[in-house]
């Protein structure tokens, strides 16, 4: 039992989280309560795809790709350019947040090294090629150009210090 | 009307979106049945690497969209501008922080309206650092990094993300008062 609880630790916390505000909700009105769980749903369709993609791409990744390879171009040997290859990388990439963190997990298992994973969940994040055209329609030239050249930089520094830390 | 025109107009490219993506998720499917017919020795450990983070991501994701649909109806777009209109200073950068990481939406819905606080007015480094905390600290997507990569990772990877996009923010607005006001400078010589 107490070794369950251990490896399930963060499950179980982020389990009980939502269960705790679910509750809170559900006291204060039933039907923000009820549209809340209409809007869950609908993000589970909207990204139940892409879920299942990321999931067979993982299983091909770690199953075909020997780890000399992902190391090579993104793991310790691969050094700065590596670091950089995963920023870009994550730059030009559309993939949801929430679905980069395993994705993110089987490169580290698979031989990327700490600082290649910071840099590429940092800009996937940060930095938004796909989403540049909406950016720059609402925010404007400078702004958007300005924020996504700061992020790019700054991912990397973020990463080359995560590397020396851990 | 057209604000109305335009919601409509998006919900139908949404849908056009969400269609496309079950269409390329059949089409990678059938792809990855096809390649593991080709090469069954591998199908094994494929499989099973796939189960495994698919089990992974099952035990979490229930509750963090459930996380979503609830921040996204009790903090409203209204709170947030209100909020991040009218703070400046300190308590105004943490206010874009905190209104950024509450899980209140997509990242697209993040950019109407910090264009709306601009022109009413706020601070152009508030308004930076409520994007990026918008776009890359949502609470969510917090806890799936600490369940994948784990706490320290996570923690550490936060904070340096915070203290970054704060400064990037200050930078940002220094750049722009100065060429505006090169700008300015130059009409009036003209």
């Amino acid at each position: 039992m107490l070794d369950f609880i251990k490896s399930y630790l963060t499950v179980i916390i982020i389990n009980l989280i939502a269960l705790i505000l679910l509750l809170f909700s559900a006291v204060r009105s039933k039907s923000k309560t009820i549209k809340s769980l209409k809007i869950a749903l609908k993000t589970f369709f909207r990204i139940f795809p892409t879920i299942i993609i990321i999931v067979v791409f993982i299983g091909f990744l770690l199953g075909f790709l020997p780890p000399e390879i992902i190391s090579a171009v993104v793991g310790d040997q691969a050094g700065f350019l590596g670091v950089l290859t995963a920023a870009v990388l994550g730059s030009v990439l559309f993939i949801p947040a929430l679905i980069s963190f395993p994705l993110a997990a089987s490169l580290l298992k698979g031989g990327a090294s700490i600082m290649s994973v910071a840099a590429f969940i940092t800009t996937l994040t940060m930095v938004g090629v796909v989403t540049l055209p909406l950016e720059l329609r609402e925010m404007g030239k400078k702004i958007t150009i300005l924020r996504n050249i700061f992020s790019f930089i700054f991912a990397v520094i973020i990463a080359l210090i995560m590397g020396a830390i851990l | 009307m057209k604000d109305l025109n335009d919601m409509a107009n998006k919900k139908q490219k949404q849908k056009k979106t969400i269609a496309r993506d079950y269409i390329i998720m059949a089409a990678v499917m059938i792809a990855a049945a096809a390649a593991l017919l080709v090469f069954p020795d591998k199908s094994g450990p494929v499989l099973n690497i796939s189960k495994d983070y698919l089990i992974e991501l099952a035990i979490i994701f229930p509750a963090i969209i459930v996380i979503i649909g609830l921040f996204s109806v009790w903090v409203s777009k209204e709170t947030v501008v209100k909020y991040i209109g009218k703070s400046s200073g300190v308590k105004g950068i943490i206010f874009a922080i905190i209104l950024g990481v509450l899980p209140t939406g997509p990242l697209y819905i993040a950019f109407p309206m910090a264009a709306a606080l601009l022109k009413k007015g706020a601070k152009i480094s508030n308004i930076i650092i409520f994007i990026s905390a918008w776009a890359c600290i949502k609470l969510p997507q917090e806890l799936v990094e600490i369940q994948f990569l784990g706490i320290g990772f996570t923690l550490l990877r936060l904070a340096l993300t915070v203290i970054f996009v704060v400064l990037m923010g200050i930078i940002i607005e220094k750049i722009i008062v100065f060429t505006d006001r090169k700008k300015i400078g130059v009409d009036k010589n003209a």
